[in-house]
């Protein structure tokens, strides 16, 4: 029998693992790049500044991939809700006990060291989600089972939403993407993007327009199509009911909505604004990566991320690094990185042999995909600003440590997939 | 069932990153405005100020240095948390002016909240040590040295002029781009025709400073960086020592002296009286003291030596008596009765050849010479006649350098006016006009207008017998040791110099035995000269005197004219040779005549 170790390395899928290694090192030198300073010269490994830090991290997750390795594939199934219990648990202390970082009430401090339990969320979350979708009987069409699974997701987004994180709580929307994958009707996707799009609408153009808008579409549709009573009926109710969601989402925007978060979303519609209020992130953002040109100002030569300009750099808005530094050639080379890992986990996540394994890989798949996108989405301004970090990329231990947690379940649970057919 | 759906959600996938390739390329290749707007978010352009050219007389005598002077400048976003009590005490300011200085900022044209703007100007050196030591409690403003202009002798303020900030006008119709509001620029006189070679170059260091604008060390290494270079000095013709002696005669009279080396054109002083004091034109009070000295009834601002266009008089004479000889309607024994019936004249004398004539000023025989040239028969008609020889007569005139701009390197010359054909006709509307109309030209008086340089232009050139070098006020450009080329180049006359010797003669006699005898003639070198009154009623006539000396190789060539200070042979005479005196021997040993031009009582 071959030990353990020779079955991990054969198995292993090391083109993500390339992947993953590819861009932590290409974070952690950007993350240098933003607290270069020419004048003083601090080397890239000095722990005071933030690149030292992250390769404490770096280092960090190493053991912790070993760690996930060497315990049993079976462990991740078998204790998932319990994982899942245990973090809902600690997102429950965190608003009681929590120490607040940046407005945020989100960390969970022992002695000097904390960590935001909300990014160890996702990979329980996302267990969770599986191995119910893969428990025996389990049929998507059942209301039932639909009502428990955005339980599960409401759960962690509500208890991370007492934390006034909004950023990482909106993650677990993505989860709609994996149950679409796993059976549901795209209606909810579908319902749900028409929502934003109506609540952006709301922002943008006077309600009244929207309400002459409906009705002359509800005219329309009455003449064009066939005059049944049922059919003029369904429609007019609909279009009431679109003038309903306009005009609480002016109430929720009004009355419910926390200043900033408005300013965040005015600022997506126009940030020149304000450019120094509100729009001051976004708009600095979209200046450091647009003087980036075609091929860069080149490494430790941008100016705008170097001098403090776009606030969060390291974190939120590395992006802009990589924009203002490697230009549009540096960008592409990025997403190509990014999209690669993201086929690349649906890749594994579609040669799994259990559900549980699949419905796990597509919920990495998607919780990065929803970071890759509202993060950069909000650097070049086509999102609002949501305070979420580009995987692997962003300066932060937690982070890192989570999406590091959640792509390596995926690795281990891919090197015994053979196994699990032989099991059952 | 779930057919399709993993590609759906790997389309999802590319296309956002699709999306986003898109949006990227068009902000950062087709939209260059980030470039610009990151451009003036992170590098501070710092102008570094060049040392303006220093002016230095002839004998490399300092007139015209630097001092440092100091102008805050504000950029206006990040002015954070002012302390408004700390900062009127630093700046010794007043709350009100603070205000209205805020006030004021907000509409200046160039003002813009994220680039430095001038906020303070002109902080002398006293308020600077201690602004100095305190600016780093008030972020958003810096210091912007430069240099002022100094004085070392309030002398030839006119000549040299004075350097404030550019007005307005002149910037919208600057069209080589150098100057900005603010920017300081020579306004008359040498400063302002030489500004090109004195201003310099600036140099301009770019600066990367982050959001709170600290400086993070040069842009790209500072290879964009340049250096100023300091303007060039400028060698004067002036000699100051001489241009002080003129200022201190002038003092209290309005007129002009100006003292030429005959030789080279060189102008060794020039003064314009009543003056002022240049240093009253930098600092901070520039602004009120302008208003005071523009709004001076004895116009101090007038360069009268260039500016202040008045009737030659009889030294006129001296031209007509060359011109006739030119034309051979004369030779220097033709002797002409004293006719006084038809103009008036004066001295004890009747039927004098043409030195006597000049030597006396006589008034019929001038009058009668210029008859001769002007109706040389040519033509029958009396008119035509006039008008043919008035042409001829215009030419030789105009060749001595009247009627025209000479040239001299300062801005604002007038022309002066010798008469033509055209002119009379204008003057008479189309009427018919001959010789008896006009003849009061022949004695300087009449139609004819001269400035005083074109005065000492003529005495040089009769010193030179027959040509002149334009008179310009430097000499030298840097270290070129050369003047500009027009100041080099001589401009002959259409009179033959064997009549300049002729002129010359006759102004010996002036001095020896003339008019000029009293109070220009000097022990040691002969001097020529040629009084003139000019008539100025109802006020005192205009006192006049041309000279040159010594005869032989002359070193100096000078016009005095005083205003209303009644004969040219009593004030005028006076102080040109008192000129001549200190050029050629350093002081004059004629005290008596000295202290009656220090007195200023010329009028009996």
């Amino acid at each position: 029998m071959r030990n353990n170790n020779d079955i991990i390395s054969d198995k292993m899928d090391w083109v993500t693992v390339a992947l993953y290694f590819a861009i932590v090192f290409l974070g952690w030198i950007n993350i240098y790049a933003v607290t270069y300073d020419q004048a003083k010269s601090i080397s890239i490994f000095n722990v005071d500044l933030n690149s030292g830090r992250q390769l404490i991290f770096i280092v960090g997750s190493i053991f912790i991939i070993l760690a996930i390795l060497i315990i049993d594939m079976r462990f991740y199934e078998t204790f998932a809700y319990v994982i899942y219990g245990a973090i809902l648990f600690l997102l429950l202390l965190v608003p009681i006990i929590g120490k607040e970082v940046g407005g945020n009430k989100a960390w969970l401090g022992i002695g000097s060291f904390g960590v935001q339990p909300s990014e160890f969320a996702k990979f329980a979350t996302a267990l969770a989600v599986a191995k119910y979708i893969g428990s025996v009987g389990f049929k998507m069409d059942q209301l039932r089972n639909q009502i428990i699974l955005f339980a599960m997701i409401g759960a962690s987004m509500l208890l991370i939403l007492l934390q006034k994180d909004t950023g990482t709580a909106l993650v677990f929307t993505v989860f709609t993407l994996v149950f679409f994958r796993e059976g549901m009707s795209p209606m909810l996707i579908i319902c749900g993007v028409a929502a934003a799009v109506i609540f952006i609408l709301t922002l943008l153009v006077n309600s009244y327009y929207l309400f002459i808008g409906i009705g002359i579409i509800l005219v329309i549709a009455i003449v064009m199509g066939k005059k049944k009573i049922k059919r003029i009926a369904m429609l007019t109710a609909a279009a009431i009911a679109l003038c309903c969601v306009i005009i609480s989402v002016d109430y929720v925007v009004t009355n419910v909505l926390r200043p900033h978060q408005q300013n965040r979303i005015k600022a997506l519609i126009n940030p020149d604004a304000d450019p120094l209020g509100f729009g001051w992130n976004v708009t600095q953002s979209k200046i450091a990566i647009g003087s980036g040109g075609f091929i860069g100002k080149g490494f430790l030569k941008g100016t705008q991320t170097k001098f403090d300009f776009v606030p969060e750099q390291s974190t939120d808005f590395i992006f802009c690094t990589i924009g203002e530094e490697h230009g549009w050639l540096g960008s592409l080379f990025i997403m190509t990185l990014f999209v690669g890992l993201l086929l690349r986990i649906v890749f594994l996540a579609e040669r799994q042999k259990n559900r549980f394994a699949r419905v796990y890989g597509y919920s990495v798949a998607c919780i990065f995909f929803f970071h890759f996108a509202v993060n950069i989405g909000m650097t070049i301004g086509l999102f609002p600003v949501i305070g979420i970090p580009l995987p692997f990329f962003s300066y932060g231990g937690s982070s890192l440590w989570g999406f590091t947690i959640l792509l390596f379940i995926l690795l281990k649970l891919d090197i015994h997939r053979m196994q699990v057919l032989q099991r059952i | 069932m779930n057919e399709g759906r993993k590609e759906i959600i790997q389309i999802v996938f590319v296309l956002v990153a699709l999306i986003f390739l898109v949006k990227l390329f068009f902000i950062q290749v087709l939209d260059d405005r980030y470039a610009q707007l990151a451009n003036s978010n992170a590098i501070l352009r710092q102008i570094d100020y060049p040392v303006r050219g220093l002016i230095r007389d002839r004998h490399g005598k300092l007139i015209v240095y630097n001092t440092p002077e100091f102008d805050l400048q504000i950029i206006h976003r990040e002015v954070k948390n002012l302390d408004t009590a700390r900062f009127l005490d630093v700046f010794s300011l007043t709350r009100e002016e603070l205000l209205q200085t805020f006030k004021e900022l907000k509409m200046k044209k160039e003002y813009s909240p994220v680039k430095p703007t001038i906020f303070l100007t002109k902080l002398s050196a006293r308020d600077f040590a201690k602004i100095e030591d305190n600016i780093d409690e008030f972020p958003g403003f810096y210091i912007q040295a430069r240099t002022t202009r100094a004085y070392n002798a309030q002398a030839a303020a006119n000549a040299i002029g004075y350097v404030s900030e550019i007005s307005k006008t002149k910037l919208e119709r600057d069209k080589t781009g150098i100057y900005k509001q603010g920017d300081y620029i020579g306004q008359s006189g040498i400063e302002s025709f030489y500004e090109q070679y004195l201003r310099g170059t600036r140099g301009v260091r770019f600066k990367l400073r982050n959001v709170d604008g600290i400086e993070k060390g040069s842009f790209r290494d500072g290879e964009m960086d340049t250096l100023s270079t300091p303007g060039q000095d400028l060698t004067t013709t002036l000699d100051l020592e001489l241009q002080k002696y003129g200022e201190y005669l002038m003092k209290g009279k309005s007129g002009s002296i100006i003292a030429i080396e005959p030789s080279t054109g060189e102008i060794l002083s020039m003064v314009s009286g009543p003056s002022y004091d240049p240093t009253l034109l930098t600092g901070k009070n520039y602004s009120s003291n302008f208003v005071l000295i523009s709004n001076d009834t004895l116009k101090p601002l007038f360069n009268r030596p260039l500016m202040a266009q008045y009737r030659p008089g009889s030294i006129f004479k001296i031209a007509q008596a060359m011109v006739a000889l030119q034309e051979g309607v004369i030779t220097p024994e033709t002797r002409i009765r004293c006719d006084r019936s038809i103009i008036d004249c004066h001295g004890p004398h009747t039927n004098e050849d043409l030195r006597g004539a000049i030597t006396n000023s006589c008034n019929p025989y001038f009058r009668d010479v210029l008859r001769r040239m002007l109706n040389q028969g040519k033509s029958n008609n009396p008119f035509d006649d006039t008008r043919i020889g008035l042409t001829e007569w215009d030419k030789h005139i105009s060749s001595f350098g009247f009627g025209k701009r000479l040239g001299i390197d300062l801005p604002n010359e007038k022309n002066g006016l010798v008469p033509s054909p055209a002119f009379y006709d204008r003057a008479y509307g189309g009427r018919p006009w001959k010789f008896s109309n006009i003849y009061s030209i022949a004695i300087g008086e009449g139609e004819n207008l001269v400035v005083p340089l074109q005065m000492a232009n003529f005495a040089a050139t009769v010193a030179n017998k027959g040509y002149y070098i334009t008179p310009h006020l430097v000499k030298s450009i840097g270290n070129s040791g050369k003047p500009l080329p027009p100041y080099t180049e001589k401009h002959y006359t259409t009179i033959d110099s064997a009549y300049f010797r002729v002129a010359a003669d006759a102004m010996e006699r002036v001095v020896e035995a003339g008019t000029g005898q009293f109070r220009a003639k000097l022990k040691d070198v002969i001097v020529c000269g040629k009084t003139g009154t000019v008539q100025n009623d109802p006020k005192p006539a205009h006192a006049v005197f041309i000279a040159f000396a010594p005869k032989e190789n002359p070193k100096i060539a000078v016009s005095v004219y005083v205003e209303s200070a009644g004969q040219g042979g009593r004030s005028a005479a006076s102080i040109a040779s008192l000129m001549i005196e200190k050029y050629l021997y350093g002081a004059t040993q004629r005290p008596q005549i000295e202290e009656y031009v220090l007195k200023g009582k010329f009028l009996n």
